[in-house]
């Protein structure tokens, strides 16, 4: 990013005027800057403690010291999820923590346990309190309980549909930040237990070892296996496909709603580079102008570059079906790889400084993308290694390449490969 | 000495009679509409028929609200508390806040007992609901034996634990028997897949866990592959002054419960009465293993187990 619009945005918050916020999720410090690089008005991280991922490479204070500062010259915002549902033994750390987090420059912490939301009222006032999706709200009177409780913002339920958003925002005076895209709990969040009996995990702090997207046979009364006819290898799942809104971004937008979240804090920064970018271009898109506003293919299929499983609109316009379940395996969508992303760029040689993220090799069809419209495919006719020295293939993890490239890149732009 | 009540769930009115006849002191019904996991369908008139029934014999009738609401169902949700007051239950169980705001509302004098199922993990959150006008916090079937009896310790309010049944460990707003079906082409006709028709779920390494399935108006509900039972180890909550103990009736005959109920009612006036001379009767637990599904073991649930995260 050029320097005089980063002065420019320092002026005021990125998140524009009468335009909901696009908040994305952030698993370590190098996704919160590729998150916020790439578009997004917020991020959320996961700190050491009474997160939900606990699996994540998740954040030290000193970190999110740093997220924040880098969040700062963007005017975005870095939240904490402390959304486990405590067990006595968790309540004694939690002020501590939450006084911490208020001390590093967090602005909110999204929290489902009441015995959290009251600590942070009580002993880091400066934090907001997001009310997070695992409460399951449903209805505008939860809202307003929660208003009344000193809650600036409710993450609402995966379940409740546009129709009932839009009756919410209009009853109650609150943000409403609601999930758009990612991966979701077939359950209501928090209303699961499989995996505490069947692998001792306690999903409720972290521990969920996704159980829901195993493979089950599911028997009648008389105990004969309900078969599949025709695709015998099919079996019941829970599994349901990812959501995803990018084609009804203006219906959301007049919907109301306050932030648009999307889900992933165990993604890579190409997946969250990739999401993000192509909400933000359709959300500025139709600030522009709502008028002439179309959903553009290439958000859709540059979305599908990173996405895992293929995508529903899960419950907001009907109860999801069949078509929004995954019963062959996980129908991996995914061709494009990433493989790199740029440190610097050389003007005078046309050479681009990439650190390597996967194997590429001399021949291959890679691309560019950027948030700043660097967007072109090239093969890889010529590279070397740090010291000039020509090589053929790119093996190493982190090492830094210099690959000759047909058009101008900037600093944090990604490279793919199609697989 | 705590003499904790025994209270259970009942699928009809006749069975509500066996139950109260049996020994129970509180039973739990309720509609799907507005109540979460119900053995059976309790309209207002059949609630009051209830609530006849159960105050002659000086037990109570809890109505279970517990639903995850939406905008729809708070509509009527003013009238239903209305005439559940009216009909003098002697309390509803509750887990969305959305039926606090209307018990404020209305002023309603109803008991409020707080239930949100597997996420009421500690004492200091049902401190929060206490404050707020609840009257008894319903445990997660998932905490051990330390961490209730510290909750019950630190907590205001009367704490409720299941000691028998089976429990929810998934609930999904989604109709996933259905979407299965449909999916393979198969008819499927919404509601017809409820507690009724026995389905039950195996996992492809667990063949020997057997897990019932059923839909309902509230979506899909996965039940544990085995039953709760701390009859042994009731002197344990009796001690740990557990003030309500549940015994789940979901998804079992009427004589299985008549039969757990008279074991637990047995066990807790006999212990009640003077517990150094409280003795076991082995016959207690057979008259339970005499009617318990053979494919679905006793355990003690998560009450002597680690859980990691």
């Amino acid at each position: 990013m050029p320097e005089s619009s980063v002065i420019e945005m320092q002026k005021n918050s990125r998140r524009k005027l009468g335009l909901p916020e696009l908040l994305a999720p952030a698993g370590s410090l190098e996704k919160l800057k590729f998150a916020i690089h790439y578009g997004a008005d917020a991020v959320y991280i996961g700190g050491q403690h009474y997160g939900l991922r606990s699996n994540a490479d998740n954040f030290s204070f000193e970190e999110m010291e740093q997220g924040v500062a880098f969040a700062r010259m963007y005017g975005a915002q870095v939240f904490v999820a402390t959304n486990i549902y405590a067990h006595n033994e968790d309540l004694a750390g939690i002020a501590d923590y939450l006084r911490e987090l208020e001390r590093v420059g967090i602005s909110a912490i999204i929290a489902a346990d009441p015995a959290i939301i009251t600590m942070a009222q009580k002993f880091a006032p400066k934090l907001e309190v997001h009310l997070s999706t695992q409460q399951s709200t449903m209805n505008w009177m939860t809202v307003q309980f929660w208003k009344e409780e000193g809650i600036p913002r409710v993450v609402l339920a995966r379940e409740v549909s546009m129709e009932d958003i839009i009756e919410i925002k209009q009853k109650v005076d609150i943000e409403i930040e609601a999930f758009i895209h990612g991966a979701m709990c077939s359950s209501f969040s928090g209303r699961c237990v499989l995996s505490n009996h069947f692998t001792d995990r306690d999903s409720n702090r972290g521990g969920c070892s996704q159980s829901c997207r195993w493979k089950y046979d599911l028997y009648d009364q008389e105990h004969r296996n309900i078969h599949p006819v025709d695709i015998e290898e099919e079996q019941f799942t829970m599994g349901s496909k990812d959501l995803g809104m990018i084609e009804h971004i203006p219906e959301l937008i007049k919907s109301g709603i306050d932030s648009f979240k999307i889900e992933g804090r165990m993604k890579s920064i190409h997946y969250v580079a990739t999401v993000v970018h192509a909400y933000r271009q359709a959300i500025d898109s139709y600030q522009q102008s709502p008028e002439a506003y179309i959903t553009k293919p290439e958000w859709i299929s540059e979305i599908m570059k990173a996405a895992n499983r293929p995508l529903t609109t899960g419950f907001y316009y009907d109860t999801p079906d069949h078509d929004d379940h995954i019963y062959s395996g996980e129908d991996k969508v995914v061709e494009v790889e990433f493989t790199g992303v740029v440190l610097d760029y050389e003007p005078e040689t046309g050479i681009a400084i990439v650190e390597q993220r996967n194997y590429f090799k001399q021949g291959q069809r890679i691309e560019f993308f950027g948030p700043e419209g660097v967007k072109f495919q090239q093969k890889i006719n010529h590279m070397t290694d740090e010291h000039g020295t020509p090589i053929s293939v790119a093996r190493h993890p982190l090492q830094t390449i210099h690959i000759k490239v047909d058009q101008e890149v900037r600093k944090m732009d990604i490279m793919r490969k199609w697989s | 000495m705590n003499k904790p009540e025994l209270v259970t769930t009942a699928s009809s009115l006749e069975e509500l009679q066996q139950l109260l006849d049996a020994g129970a002191d509180a039973v739990i019904i309720g509609e799907q509409r507005y109540g979460m996991r119900l053995s059976g369908e309790f309209q207002l008139d059949m609630i009051q028929r209830a609530v006849t029934l159960a105050h002659e014999k000086s037990a109570k009738i809890y109505v279970a609200v517990t639903n995850i609401m939406n905008n729809d169902t708070i509509k009527s949700l003013p009238n239903y508390l209305h005439a559940l007051e009216r009909l003098r239950v002697d309390a509803i169980v509750f887990g969305d806040p959305s039926v606090l705001m209307v018990h404020k509302q209305i002023h309603s004098n109803l008991a409020l007992h707080w239930n949100t199922e597997m996420t009421a993990t500690n004492y200091s959150t049902a401190n929060f609901w206490a404050d707020r006008g609840a009257s008894r916090a319903v445990l997660p079937r998932e905490l051990n034996m330390e961490q209730i009896i510290e909750y019950r310790r630190n907590c205001k309010i009367e704490v409720q634990v299941q000691v028998h049944g089976l429990t929810n460990i998934y609930h999904s707003l989604r109709h996933l028997v259905g979407s299965y079906l449909e999916r393979q082409s198969k008819p499927y006709e919404e509601g017809t897949y409820g507690l009724d028709k026995a389905l039950y779920l195996v996992e492809a390494e667990r063949q020997e866990l057997i897990h019932p399935v059923y839909e309902d108006h509230n979506g899909t509900h996965i039940m544990s592959a085995d039953d709760i039972c701390m009859l042994e180890n009731l002197p344990e909550l009796i001690d740990g002054d557990i003030q309500s103990f549940k015994i789940e009736g979901l998804l079992k005959s009427v004589a299985y419960n008549v039969a757990v109920v008279q074991a637990y009612r047995a066990a807790i006036d006999q212990y009640s009465r003077d517990s150094s001379q409280y003795k076991e009767n082995p016959e207690w637990l057979l008259s339970i293993q005499r009617l318990q599904d053979p494919r679905r073991e006793l355990t003690y649930g998560f009450f002597y187990k680690e859980q990691v995260y």
